[in-house]
This record gives structure tokens, C-alpha cells and sequence, in this order.
């Protein structure tokens, strides 16, 4: 067990240093010279100009860079953005706000969407199943951005029962709306694995044996369908919080959040490369975290796996 | 039921048990036994005709794709005519669903935007497919170490944000155009289908007709493409039916973060995004192209349903 | 009135908004809206108006704008010349920063300006300091870190004098921009950390700021100035989308916003009343067509550019995307600004539209030389920029018959190293936000032919002597309707040629909530937030 963490920590040395240098490659060949952008419109003298790409190592080969950048990560020291401000305190003020978010996410897919899931496996082709499949499936097919925009609309403006920006205070209650919005897509699949997994269980000759014993339905669906049938739906859920995190971009815009989704969005459009890297590096470590802990919860649900040395 | 259960194989049953042909019994041995097994394809394909989510999806998609194919069928203005003297009209004899700001008629942007929506997604799909559907065979099929690498390219694609992705490729195609769009949904949008493949192969690689059939001889690549995939392509197919839909909503959210396609490009998800500065005043310039956005996602995820259902015999029994 | 103290955010320190308490300002302190300020708090780094609104608060320069633009004295007791070259500058007695005790001084201005102006430090408000003598030495590279400027001396504790390169008559209007406040000598021990936390001398100081989410301002008792605060203080929130902006100014979440989501566009006078604020600005845009591309040089050149010009419906884009939220361009300096906003130009005709003289003037052009097409409209898509270049490109489509093809760029910056490198063809959109309240500063910066070839602004490398010659007859001029006489006929020059095709000038929009009164906008659409009431 040990062992096979060990290893899975161990992989992720080079997904990192794979991540760094593709992200570092991208985020160097796009969005053309970041000082002009921070000049704008207006003139920037030479000197200036060259003063500010020797500050930020712009003026070096970009593996260059990518070494330095790599550098200042095992030192762990960041360096200042093109803000002025410490990289590292712009990411661990954002972090929190994200991962709050994010959680509110995954809570409301998981509960709403295995609830939902539930009734409709074992409701197969009844109406309720059609009309939440329906639904699943209408999520699915509105963008983001609309839905943002819907549930502002009518629970903010209308309803004024939740606040319509959150950026003044994201606390866990002003977070609640958002969090549906961003969990939305997510709770449209956990539903229709759920679903599926589900109908497939209800089916299997144990639990028939088991109604055939005489259990009540209750007992039936609790000890015998959804342990059996939850395996792929905590797989998703898991994997699922990296994802999450990741995908807040839209949300983020929509109610004004100051997280890591609204930090990574700026520092693509000015071309931060430093900034980018690390955002997108954090994002890949979560999600290979989560994807790690989610296989070792495949372990306490399914007792036939075992971890390979 | 286990089959030695049946009652004509038991040696005494014949004396409690009516002769054959006295019982309705002889038409469960009607069934045809000369004519080859149907496949899996050709039983999915029976109990889909018969499935009315996948009748109604698969009229949807004909309907969309007739559509996409001859909007001019449909509308005879011109979806790129924007004339900001007629901007901002509601529905009338004119324009049926009125005007959107900047003047066009939003019923032909309506029927051209199904051109765009429909090869975005079909592209971008076939696209990823192929990405993924490669990666993850070879992955899965040759295993160890390479199995790692490629696995933990995937990782690393997957953890790519799209917009920093679309960036760079619009940047490096010089500008965004449809093809940019599909560049970039194909390039950041093939590990899902990738993840399954390695699993379907994996899982069929370890199967006895396919150890047999390399202890045969069969050459590696040969096994890859006779056994291995035409096995494991059932899951992606119906993923990739999903994403299909999926893409479709990403160019509209590409739109909306502004790397999308260029202002003047006939798409529903610029109409969706661009509308959102009317939301207060005009709401039927959002109603439109999200509606119609929304009943084609559907029908190909339906679609994608019914498919995995009728290739999932567990899931068919009902 | 129940007021959110959800406001202060992290809550790190409990600082509320409400506690100001320490003397200054009455009643109860306003909530603003801005953007998070793009670098730390230092006012000659300080170009954009998420920044620039907090400097002008926390700082007080020499002299600031009423809200028609007049520079009046703030630190400032005279600035006067006898040459409009040589500047001699007293500034007030016994004035202190927010500390209380800290003199401001004239060394303090003399410090500041050489900080900003040397390379070494790297201020993007260094080209600020272009007028100055020894600006050339300091943008040298490799220059020390701790020259000054040669052109700057100081007389005694009050009183300093500036020489300039050349005659600059409005250089006393100039003093009131950000890049000139001055800064106390403890700002330069670390000029970051002072960003963060300036002891400044504005009419406000600085209480917290939690990073992209608000800065809270309190009232500075020791600024002796006229812009005494009239409220308990400013919370600035910070805001990523002026939609959510919008719909907390309608529920009186916010108290004064400069600023309107493209919904609200439409109907925000009606939602808002005599509460909502609509009034030209001094925000210029026009679509630069670069002297460089064939298709706008020799003979053709001068026609296709009146055709376009005469092809772009200006009112029907302000009126029908923009709801009457910005003013149609007649010449190519704000109406806000003292000699802008002229309508009698010799030629101003040429911006006004006609589809029958822009077809007309297109196929004499043709006749000449044929156009190669398709003719592109470059912008950055990270702006609000998409809709009117689409309805421009119509507007062309529609009256000329080509091709005309909005060319979104994903960032800025790939937009403005191809417009630097000259590799940019075809036409795109530029702007301007005027620095301080003086026609000269849309004239020289962006046509002159000293900011041409990637010296400054002028990015259509538009040179013609005549003008720049008018344009130094003007700032030598012995007073500012002399000047603006010059200037305007500076300007007939820019018509005839049209280096740039002028749009529109972007209003002032944005509106107050129930709750304030008292509320006024400036000159350069920023509301003067000192003189609120709640």
C-alpha cells in the first residue's frame, strides 16, 4: 500500500516537469510581448522596455526560462507577477476561494445527483426517470455562461436571495449559487452514471436473492444496490474536484469570484507565463491527488482490488 | 437459468412430460439455428429501431443535418446582411424572430448557425476521436512503461485550461477561424475518449480469444486492429457521440471568454454570447440559438444513450 | 440604511469601512467600483484607471481638475514662467503627509519626478517626463539608479524650478496627471512594499487593501487642501464584470459606478433616472489605417481613406450599440477638453456619412489603383471591442461592396507587437484616454512625427511637418485661445489626411445609488469621489 503510494507520488515528478515545460512553451508562443501589453496604448521608452524584460527574464532563451522558473519553484520562492505582488500570495489568496467553491460543487453533484440517480435507476422508464433525464441532459446542453447569467438573474435580481456579486465577500453562503451553477454539468452526469449503475445492480441475481429473502426495499436498495453500484460514481466525484477547479473560469467571470479560475483567465490574456505555469502545475497536482485518492477509496469500496507493488 | 435445468435433457423426465409435439413447447425450438448468430451490431441495431428515444434523437440529427446542409431551404435572407436601420426588431411579417442588434435577421442567423455549430462538433469529434482513440489503444495495448508516458500525457492534457490552449493555436494559425476552433476542441478535448479506450482495450486484451489468437501467430498490429479495437469501440463511440454535443456548447463558451470565432462568423455560440447585452431588452436574440443549440446537444447525447444502451445487453434486459 | 459590511472582504485586520473614525469627513463612507489596480500603488507606475482613480485620491499633486478639466492649485501656490520653458514652482507652507509630522517638501517632487524618470526603475509612466531636460541621459541604458533629472533643481524647502527641452504652454494643466505627486523620502527604502502601503498626502489614505476583492479609504486629517473629503471614507470594490456591478447599483450595493455592463446600455436612464450619468468623456477611438500598407499610399491612398470614412454610419453605431452612450466624432480632440469637440473644421464633412460620396470617392480610388482586399479590421478580443468593429465591417460591407473582416486578436499584446514591428496590414482599432485635460495631448502624442516609428503612440507612422510645426506653435503660445487657434488648424491637417479614421468619443455612463447625492464626474469620466455625501 505504502509502496503504491510511493510510486504514484513518484509519477508525478515527471507529469510536473512535463506540464511546466509544455505550459511554459505555450504560454511563451502566445499572446504576443507581454510589455507592450502592460504599455497599452501608450509609449513605452527602449530603455524601459529592455529594463522590464531583463526584471522578468524575458529577455532569456525560453528553456532558459523555463530552467530559472523551475528553479524558483524548488526554492520556493515564485517571484513577483506583473502586478508587483508575490506570486505565491496572489495564488494562496485565490486558492481558498476555488477550492471552497469547488467543494460546494462536488457536495450538491454528489448528494443531488446520486439522490436524483437513484430514484431514476430504480424508476427505469417511468416518468419520473424521463423527466430527470431531461433535465440531466438540458444541463448538459446550456453553456455555462447561460446558467450563470439565468440563476444571477432570477435568485439575485428577482428573488434577492443571494448576492449577485460575490467577489465582496466569498464566504461559504455567498458561494452557494455559484457552486450550483459550476456543479450543474457535473450533477447532469453523476445523475446519469448513478442512473445506469443502478439499474444495472437492480437487476443482479444477488438482489434478487436478497428481495427473494424477504428484505424490505429499503434495506434492499441501501446494503445491496448502491454500495455495489456507487464504485464508478465516486470514480467520477474524485476526479472530478481537479476538473472542477480547473473549469471555474466561466463561473468565476459570471459572479465576479476572485479565485484561480479569474487569476489564470488575466494571467493568460497578459501572457504571464510564470504565473500561468504555476496555476496550471497546481491543477494537475490536485487533479492526480484526487485521481490517487479516489483509487485508494476503490480499494475500502471494492474489496477484490488490490494495489500491485 | 442454467441450461442442465432444462427439463428434456433429464432421463426421466419423459415420464411426467407430454410428447413434443403435443405442447406449444416445439415453437421455443422454432428458432432458426442454421443461420449464423446476429452480432452484437446487428442486435443493437435491432433493439434500437425499436426504441423511441433513439427514432426521435436520430429524426432530430437528420432534421439538424438537413438544416446545416440547406439552411437557404429554410430562410431566404441573408444571415451575414447586418443593418444596424433594422436592429432591435421584435418577431414580425419580415423577421420572423425579429432582429438582433446589429441588424441581422435572427431566424436566418438561426439556420446558418447550424452549418457552423454541426461541423464544429462533428470535426472536433472526429478529430478527438482519433487523438484519443490512437493514444489510448496503443496505450493500453502495449502497456509498461509506455503505458505511463502516454497515460501521463494525458494527465497533463487534460489539466491544460482550453482557453490557454485556444490561444495559443489561434495565435499560432495566425487567426481564429472555424478550423482554429476545431484545432483546438480535437487538441484539448481527446482525453476522455483516450481513458476509455485504454480500459476497453485493456480489458479486452486479457480476454481468451485474443491470448488464443496471438498464441496462433497473429501478428501484434493485426490483433490490435481484428480483435482488440472492433471490441473496445463501442464505449467510445457512444462517448464521443456525447462530446459531439459537448463541443458544441465549448465554442460557445469559447465565444463567451472571447477566443471564439471572429465577430462576423455565423455560429450559435457567438449569437448566445453576443446576446448577452440584450438579456435586459431583447431576450429572444439569447432564446433562439440557445434553443436550438440545446435540442441538437440533445439529440446527439440521446442518440449516444440509446446506442450505449443497445450495445450494453445487460442494460437492455429489462 | 442597512449597510453591507460585507464589504471589507477578508476581514483581515476587522478594519470595517465604518470605523474610519479618525477625524476628516462626514456622515458615512460610499462604496465605489474599480478594477484591481494593475500594480502597486506607486504613481508614476500607475497608467490605467484602476490605479489612477485610488492614486488620485491617496495623492495630491501640484495642482487638480475640477470637474470641467480646470487644473487648479492644490499643493501648488504658483507655477509660473516667463518663456513657457523655464518654470519656476512654489508649493504651500507647512504642509505634511498623513503621518502628520513627514514635511512635504520640494526635494519630495524633485526625487519622485527623477524616480519615474529613470530607466533603471522601469515606471510605465516614464515617458511622462519626455519634456523634461536630462530625460534623454535617463533613458539612456545602463543609466545609474540614482541620477536625476538635470532639468529639475530645487531652491529652498518650497521651491524648485523645471527646465524643459522646449516651450510647453500648457505645462502647468499637465501637473495634476498621477506621474507627477510627490513622494516622501522614506517611499524609495523599498518602492514595492511602499506600493502596497503608501504614506501619501490626498484628501484619503489607504486603511487596507485585500487584493482583488476591495480597498477601503479613510480620510486623511492632515491633507490641508480644497478637496476636503465629504464623506467617511471610500470603499473601492473590486469588480471583474460591470454586469454584477450593474445589479448591485440597482439594489444600492454600490454606491457610484463610472461604469455600465452592455446590457444596461439601453435602459439604464430609464432604470436609473435622474440618478444615471451620461456626458461626453475624453476617451477618443478610431481605426488607424497605417501609412505603410499599399493600399493606403500615393494617389488612391487619400480617396479610399474619405471613402471609409464617409462609408461608417457613426450616429447609427452610437445610437443603436451603444444607446446614445457615446458622441460621434467631428474632429480628433474631445469635446471636454478646452478647443475640442470643434464641428467647423475646414473638411470635418469627410466624418459625416454618405453612401453616395464614399462610393463615389471608392471607385476614383479603384480607377487609380485597385484595392487588394479583403480589407481587415484588427482588435483585441480581450475588449469590449467585437461589436462595433462587426457593425463597422457591416457598415463598409454594406456601402462599399468589399470585404470587410473583423481580425480578432485572443491578447493584447500578439496585437500590439505586430502594430510595434510594423507587420500589422490592413486597418485597426486604436484609442485613446487623454493623460490631463489638453488638446495638445490628443494631437502630439499619437500624429507627431517624433512618436512615429515606434517612438510613441504614433503607431500609423503619420509624419507631415506642417503639422508638427503648428502643433510647437502652439505650445509657445502666449495663451491657451492662441494656442488652440494653432492647434485646430493642426487639426484641419489631420481631416485632409486622416492618418486615422475618428469614431466616436466614449461618454462618461455610469450612475449613484438612492443613497449619495452630491455626486460629479470629471473631465476624464472618474466621478470626484471627495465631494460625495451619503
Amino acid at each position: 500500500m505504502i509502496w503504491y503510494i510511493g510510486r504514484r507520488l513518484l509519477q508525478m515528478i515527471p507529469v510536473f516537469l512535463g506540464a511546466t515545460l509544455i505550459v511554459y512553451l505555450m504560454a511563451f508562443y502566445t499572446s504576443g510581448d507581454p510589455i507592450l501589453a502592460l504599455a497599452g496604448d501608450k509609449p513605452i521608452s527602449p530603455a524601459v522596455e529592455q529594463q522590464l524584460r531583463e526584471q522578468y527574464n524575458l529577455d532569456q532563451h525560453v528553456l532558459v526560462q523555463w530552467l530559472l522558473y523551475l528553479k524558483s519553484v524548488l526554492t520556493f520562492d515564485l517571484g513577483v507577477g506583473f502586478n508587483g505582488r508575490p506570486i505565491w500570495d496572489q495564488i494562496a489568496a485565490a486558492f481558498p476561494t476555488t477550492m471552497r467553491l469547488a467543494i460546494i460543487a462536488v457536495v450538491v453533484e454528489s448528494i443531488f445527483g446520486i439522490i436524483a440517480g437513484v430514484i431514476s435507476g430504480l424508476r427505469k422508464g417511468k416518468l419520473i426517470d424521463t423527466t430527470l433525464l431531461m433535465l440531466s441532459l438540458l444541463l448538459i446542453a446550456t453553456p455555462t455562461f447561460v446558467l450563470g447569467f439565468l440563476a444571477q438573474f432570477v435568485f439575485g435580481l428577482q428573488l434577492g436571495i443571494s448576492p449577485i456579486n460575490v467577489g465582496r465577500d466569498p464566504s461559504w453562503v455567498n458561494l452557494l449559487l455559484p457552486g450550483f451553477v459550476l456543479g450543474g454539468v457535473s450533477f447532469a452526469y453523476v445523475l446519469r452514471l448513478t442512473r445506469t449503475s443502478i439499474a444495472e445492480t437492480a437487476t443482479a441475481d444477488h438482489v434478487r436473492t436478497a428481495t427473494a429473502k424477504g428484505l424490505t426495499r429499503g434495506g434492499v436498495v441501501s446494503r445491496h444496490i448502491l454500495r455495489n453500484s456507487l464504485i464508478p460514481v465516486v470514480t467520477f466525484i474524485g476526479a472530478d474536484l481537479g476538473a472542477l477547479m480547473g473549469g471555474a473560469i466561466v463561473t468565476e467571470r459570471v459572479f465576479n469570484i476572485p479565485g484561480i479560475g479569474t487569476l489564470l483567465f488575466s494571467s493568460i490574456t497578459s501572457g504571464e507565463a510564470p504565473m500561468i505555469v504555476s496555476l496550471v502545475t497546481l491543477l494537475v497536482i490536485i487533479f492526480l491527488l484526487s485521481n490517487l485518492v479516489v483509487d485508494l477509496l476503490y480499494g475500502l469500496l471494492d474489496p477484490r482490488i488490490r494495489y500491485a507493488k | 437459468m442454467p441450461s442442465d435445468a432444462l427439463p428434456t435433457r433429464r432421463p426421466r423426465s419423459e415420464h411426467w412430460v407430454a410428447p413434443l409435439d403435443e405442447t406449444p413447447l416445439q415453437a421455443v425450438d422454432a428458432a432458426d439455428t442454421t443461420s449464423t448468430p446476429r452480432s452484437l451490431w446487428a442486435e443493437a441495431g435491432h433493439s434500437l429501431v425499436r426504441n423511441p428515444v433513439f427514432v426521435i434523437s436520430a429524426l432530430l440529427i437528420l432534421f439538424v443535418l438537413f438544416v446545416a446542409a440547406f439552411p437557404q431551404v429554410f430562410t431566404s435572407q441573408d444571415p451575414r446582411y447586418g443593418n444596424l436601420s433594422i436592429a432591435n426588431q421584435p418577431p414580425g411579417s419580415e423577421h420572423p424572430f425579429g432582429t438582433s442588434r446589429q441588424g441581422y435577421d435572427i431566424m436566418a442567423r438561426t439556420f446558418w448557425g447550424a452549418r457552423t455549430s454541426v461541423i464544429i462538433g462533428f470535426f472536433a469529434m472526429l478529430g478527438s476521436t482519433l487523438i484519443g482513440g490512437m493514444i489510448g489503444a496503443l496505450a493500453g495495448y502495449v502497456g509498461g512503461w509506455f503505458d505511463e508516458v502516454l497515460s501521463r500525457i494525458t494527465d497533463v492534457f487534460f489539466a491544460v485550461p482550453l482557453v490557454l490552449g485556444a490561444i495559443v493555436v489561434a495565435t499560432r494559425l495566425g487567426e481564429m477561424s472555424l478550423w482554429t476552433v476545431i484545432a483546438v476542441l480535437s487538441v484539448f478535448g481527446w482525453t476522455n475518449v483516450a481513458r476509455i479506450m485504454r480500459g476497453a482495450v485493456i480489458s479486452t486484451k486479457s480476454q481468451d480469444y485474443v491470448t488464443s489468437s496471438i498464441a496462433l501467430g497473429a501478428s501484434s498490429p493485426s490483433v490490435l486492429l481484428r480483435h482488440v479495437i472492433p471490441n473496445a469501440i463501442a464505449p467510445v463511440i457512444v462517448t464521443a457521440t456525447v462530446n459531439l454535443g459537448v463541443f458544441i456548447v465549448a465554442e460557445a463558451t469559447l465565444s463567451f471568454l472571447g477566443v471564439g470565432l471572429p465577430a462576423n462568423a455565423v455560429s450559435w455560440g457567438g449569437d448566445i454570447s453576443a446576446a448577452r447585452d440584450a438579456l435586459r431588452t431583447q431576450p429572444s436574440m439569447l432564446f433562439y440559438p440557445s434553443v436550438a443549440l440545446a435540442v441538437t446537444v440533445l439529440s446527439f447525447i440521446m442518440l449516444g444513450d440509446a446506442v450505449r444502451d443497445a450495445l450494453d445487453p445487460k442494460a437492455r434486459k429489462r | 440604511m442597512p449597510l453591507t459590511l460585507a464589504a471589507c472582504g477578508g476581514g483581515d485586520d476587522g478594519g470595517g469601512a465604518g470605523n474610519g473614525g479618525d477625524g476628516g469627513g462626514t456622515g458615512e463612507p460610499i462604496f465605489a467600483n474599480t478594477t484591481e489596480p494593475e500594480n502597486p500603488l506607486i504613481p508614476t507606475n500607475t497608467g490605467e484607471v484602476g490605479g489612477g482613480r485610488i492614486i488620485v485620491m491617496l495623492f495630491a499633486g501640484l495642482v487638480y481638475y475640477t470637474a470641467d478639466g480646470t487644473a487648479e492649485n492644490d499643493l501648488a501656490e504658483s507655477i509660473e514662467s516667463e518663456d513657457n520653458q523655464n518654470w519656476t514652482i512654489k508649493i504651500r507652507e507647512g504642509l505634511t503627509y498623513s503621518d502628520g509630522s513627514t514635511p512635504i517638501t520640494a526635494q519630495d517632487f524633485v526625487n519622485a519626478w527623477s524616480f519615474g524618470a529613470n530607466a533603471a526603475n522601469a515606471q510605465l509612466g516614464q515617458y511622462f517626463f519626455e519634456p523634461f531636460e536630462g530625460y534623454d541621459e535617463l533613458s539612456a541604458e545602463g543609466v545609474a539608479a540614482d541620477a536625476t533629472l538635470s532639468g529639475l533643481e530645487v531652491v529652498d524647502d518650497t521651491t524648485f524650478t523645471a527646465r524643459l527641452v522646449s516651450a510647453q504652454s500648457d505645462f502647468p494643466t499637465r501637473l495634476g496627471y498621477s506621474a507627477y505627486m510627490p513622494l516622501p523620502p522614506t517611499a524609495f527604502d523599498d518602492i514595492d512594499a511602499y506600493g502596497e502601503a503608501p504614506l501619501a498626502n490626498g484628501p484619503y489614505k489607504l486603511e487596507s487593501w485585500t487584493h482583488d476583492q476591495s480597498l477601503v479609504l479613510v480620510p486623511n486629517e492632515s491633507y490641508d487642501g480644497p478637496r476636503a473629503p465629504q464623506n467617511a471614507g471610500i470603499t473601492f470594490t473590486v469588480y471583474q464584470d460591470p454586469e454584477t456591478m450593474y445589479l448591485d447599483l440597482q439594489s444600492d450595493n454600490v454606491d457610484v459606478v463610472d461604469q455600465l455592463p452592455g446590457s444596461a446600455l439601453a435602459t439604464f436612464e430609464d432604470d436609473l433616472g435622474d440618478r444615471a450619468v451620461n456626458a461626453p468623456g475624453a476617451v477618443f477611438q478610431s481605426i488607424t489605417l497605417p501609412g505603410y500598407d499599399p493600399n493606403f499610399e500615393g494617389e488612391a491612398g487619400p480617396l479610399r481613406r474619405q471613402a471609409l470614412s464617409r462609408a461608417i454610419d457613426r450616429q447609427s453605431i452610437c445610437d443603436n450599440l451603444f444607446f446614445g452612450t457615446r458622441t460621434p466624432a467631428t474632429d480628433f480632440v474631445s469635446p471636454v477638453i478646452p478647443g475640442g469637440g470643434a464641428t467647423d473644421l475646414p473638411g470635418a464633412e469627410v466624418l459625416e456619412f454618405d453612401e453616395a460620396e464614399a462610393k463615389k470617392l471608392w471607385e476614383e480610388a479603384e480607377a487609380i489603383k485597385p484595392f487588394e482586399g479583403p480589407l481587415t479590421l484588427a482588435y483585441n478580443a480581450d475588449g469590449p471591442h467585437s461589436d462595433w468593429v462587426e457593425a463597422v465591417c457591416n457598415s463598409l460591407t454594406n456601402v462599399l461592396g468589399i470585404e470587410a473582416k473583423p481580425t480578432p486578436f485572443p491578447a493584447f499584446g500578439e496585437m500590439r507587437e505586430q502594430i510595434r514591428k510594423r507587420e500589422l496590414m490592413g486597418t485597426w482599432r486604436s484609442g485613446w484616454q487623454a493623460d490631463y485635460p489638453s488638446a495638445y495631448n490628443f494631437l502630439g502624442p499619437l500624429y507627431g512625427s517624433a512618436a512615429a516609428d515606434g517612438k510613441g503612440s504614433n503607431d500609423g507612422d503619420y509624419k507631415n511637418p506642417e503639422f508638427d510645426q503648428l502643433l510647437a506653435d502652439g505650445l509657445a503660445a502666449e495663451s491657451e485661445d492662441e494656442a488652440i487657434a494653432l492647434w485646430q488648424e493642426a487639426e484641419a491637417l489631420l481631416i485632409r489626411d486622416l492618418p486615422v479614421l475618428p469614431l466616436w468619443y466614449q461618454n462618461t455612463i455610469g450612475g449613484f445609488s438612492t443613497l449619495v447625492s452630491d455626486v460629479e464626474y470629471g473631465w476624464d469620466t472618474v466621478p470626484l469621489y471627495h465631494q460625495i455625501t451619503k
